[in-house]
């Protein structure tokens, strides 16, 4: 009897997925699929708009890394002025891009990844969440909120909201950074700091604890894919993309705004999700993996002192083979944090951040722009062509969890593989979920053209009679 | 009402600005986590409202598709007073920009016409929700309270809440609807 599992909606992600696997007569799974299950059509209807007009609209793609879209946005804006944007306004964007990826991080980490960890895979499906997380150590939630307060308090002082902002615009940004600001924002980084410190801990005391579970867990080769600096180490506001290959031997570099060189992207009709790939390699074989994981086995070093340090331990964790479990991202995850902190620390220090040349002025002088840059899961690429008054012909977007679309796909797979065998309990189906939590997937990003994760299972025999189904219902 | 009013939230087409905006209450959040009982979120792994009902729905987003749709009709059925939060649950939203094309233009564009893809097709699998134009969630199901902003202020979603804990309808005014 063959059988489908249906997983619907997948939680403590941002958008809407479901996930159906399906078994053969003597109950082995045959294909586990991840279905994103949403549209919006942003490539569409931003048509026939004005290319200034993106950096705010775009930012609607996603809530939870709207300065992914603003800065990638305003990057491409830049690239059709052809300008170089002056010093202080490249500083600023930065200061509120470290917010975003310290605010993103650290909700994952606590808030949405970190109940599987700290509760268990296997917890009761009411209590594991961030209120369960809460009662278990309200002093560790309370912290929690703090960091993720912290890297929005960043976005909202840079660019007066904390969400949406209205900050970056073509050629700059349009708003100073105010001294008390600055000073504000300097004095809470140390404390900061020592929040992620803790988070870094209890990561690295639960790897020693399930390490098998770490290095078999949902792991496979794959290219990875991040955005470098000089030296090659790891960037996330601009610089070069590299590629490195499974065994992190390096393949090659190139400038983002040529990604349509080394990028292209299939459709498979159970997704809205499009699966890009190295066009030199084709597809599949030129699938990679983004976001943290990605970006710390492209990058041969992090430029910030605390970062660095575990960026070596990090590579040391599996004997010096490449990292490439997916629980591993969150490891990576917290390493960026701590980097972002850092960086956020540096750019307050340099007396250019005070500045007031905020922007560069140009008229439309280029039909195409692009823009790059490192969201917090992964590279995010924003094209557009205008004609000569600027408005919008063609809009293209290359969005980050869609570079890990794969890389979740085959995520599930694995698990499905490992777990589903005999009586399937409702952790089973939880490891699922966990193996695409890993990659901090977001749907409505990736469904600009995507949407969002709840979970539901259901059995059905070959006739398509349902003879089992588990749901996590309300009722804490 | 007595007792702690319990809650359910869920997320449509949009962008989870506004749910964002509800963890923006920071340390208060913690404060709202002892006075009402969360049941199903996307926060949470309850992936549906309670059969027996919640005192309040939240619903983000506008409704795009079917299975959008479905989600509000099953919130509306088991919730008491339902919130539509932030401008896309209000009126649409950005969302409902794309009804200017229509959805087979849109999907062409995104997997076929699209210069990074390759043999790109429209997906068409019947796992697949079936797209629909863009709707305020108050189209679809009535709707008993508004909170307009892209996203609503932390505040007012907070305000909202309080009073619906203290069983008063909430009326939002001056700053709260400031949201710019």
């Amino acid at each position: 009897m063959t059988r489908t599992i249906t997983i619907e909606p997948v939680t403590r992600i941002e958008g809407h997925a479901k996930v159906t696997v399906h078994l053969d007569d003597g109950g082995k799974v045959r294909q586990a699929r991840l279905h994103i299950n949403e549209f919006r059509g942003f490539e569409k209807f931003c048509e026939g708009r004005m290319f200034y007009e993106m950096p705010q609209i775009t930012e609607r793609i996603c809530g939870i890394c709207p300065v992914s879209h603003h800065l990638a946005s305003a990057k491409a804006c830049d690239d059709i002025l052809g300008v170089q944007i002056p010093r202080t306004a490249a500083l600023l964007r930065e200061l509120m891009h470290m917010g975003q990826t310290i605010q993103s991080h650290s909700m994952h980490f606590f808030e949405l990844a970190g109940p599987d960890l700290l509760l268990g895979f296997d917890a009761p499906p009411a209590k594991r969440n961030v209120l369960g997380l809460a009662s278990a150590n309200p002093e560790l939630a309370l912290k929690a909120v703090q960091l993720r307060r912290f890297g929005q308090d960043i976005i909202a002082r840079v660019g007066d909201r904390r969400i949406h902002p209205t900050f970056a615009v073509p050629g700059g940004v349009n708003k100073a950074l105010r001294v008390e600001d600055r000073d504000a924002m300097l004095a809470e980084i140390p404390r900061m700091i020592g929040y992620v410190q803790e988070g870094l801990a209890i990561m690295r005391s639960w790897i020693d604890a399930h390490r098998q579970e770490m290095d078999s867990f949902a792991s496979f080769p794959t290219a990875y894919m991040g955005m470098i600096g000089p030296q090659g180490a790891l960037e996330l506001y601009d610089g070069s993309i590299r590629v490195v290959d499974a065994r992190r031997q390096h393949m090659f570099d190139f400038d983002g705004r040529r990604y349509l060189e080394h990028v292209a992207e299939h459709v498979e009709p159970w997704s809205y999700l499009k699966f890009p790939y190295l066009r030199s390699l084709g597809w599949p074989q030129g699938v990679y993996r983004v976001g943290p994981l990605g970006r710390l086995n492209a990058a041969q070093s992090m430029a910030t002192p605390l970062a660095q340090k575990e960026y070596q331990a990090f590579h040391q964790l599996c004997g010096g083979q490449t990292v490439q479990g997916s629980l591993y991202y969150h490891l990576a995850r917290l390493i960026e944090d701590l980097y972002a902190l850092e960086r956020a620390g540096q750019i307050l220090e340099d007396r250019d951040v005070l500045g007031t040349d905020l922007r560069a002025s140009g008229d439309v002088s280029r039909p195409e722009g692009v823009g790059v840059i490192e969201a917090p899961r992964g590279t995010l690429w924003h094209h557009y062509t205008v004609d000569e008054h600027g408005q919008l012909v063609k809009v293209n977007l290359i969005v980050a969890t869609g570079n890990n679309n794969y890389a979740m796909s085959r995520a599930v797979e694995e698990v499905a593989r490992a777990y589903l065998v005999g009586d399937i309990t409702e952790g089973h189906l939880n490891r699922i979920e966990a193996a695409i939590r890993a990659y901090d997937p977001c749907l409505s990003c990736s469904t600009h053209a995507v949407g969002s994760m709840p979970l539901e299972v259901a059995v059905y025999d070959a006739r398509g009679a349902e003879v089992l189904r588990k749901a996590r219902y309300g009722g804490l | 009402m007595p007792g702690k009013p319990r809650i359910a939230t869920d997320w449509l087409a949009g962008c989870a600005g506004c749910h964002m905006s509800l963890l923006d209450m920071d340390e208060r959040l913690l404060d709202i986590a002892q006075a009402v009982e969360l049941t199903s979120s996307p926060i949470t792994d309850l992936k549906h409202p309670p059969e027996e009902g919640v005192d309040v729905g939240i619903l983000e987003g506008c409704i795009n598709n079917s299975a959008t749709e479905q989600v509000a009709r099953t919130m509306r059925a088991r919730c008491r007073i339902l919130v539509a939060l932030g401008d896309c649950a209000v009126f649409g939203g950005v969302p409902t920009m794309r009804n200017s094309a229509t959805c087979a233009q849109a999907l062409r564009r995104a997997y076929v016409e699209s210069e990074s893809t390759v043999d790109g097709r429209v997906p068409d699998d019947p796992e697949l929700a079936r797209m629909q134009n863009a709707r305020a969630v108050g189209q679809v199901v009535d709707v008993d309270i508004n909170i307009p902003g892209c996203p609503p202020p932390p505040e007012a979603i907070l305000y909202v809440l309080s009073e619906l804990a203290a069983g008063r309808k909430p009326r939002l005014s001056g700053k709260l609807l400031d949201w710019h």
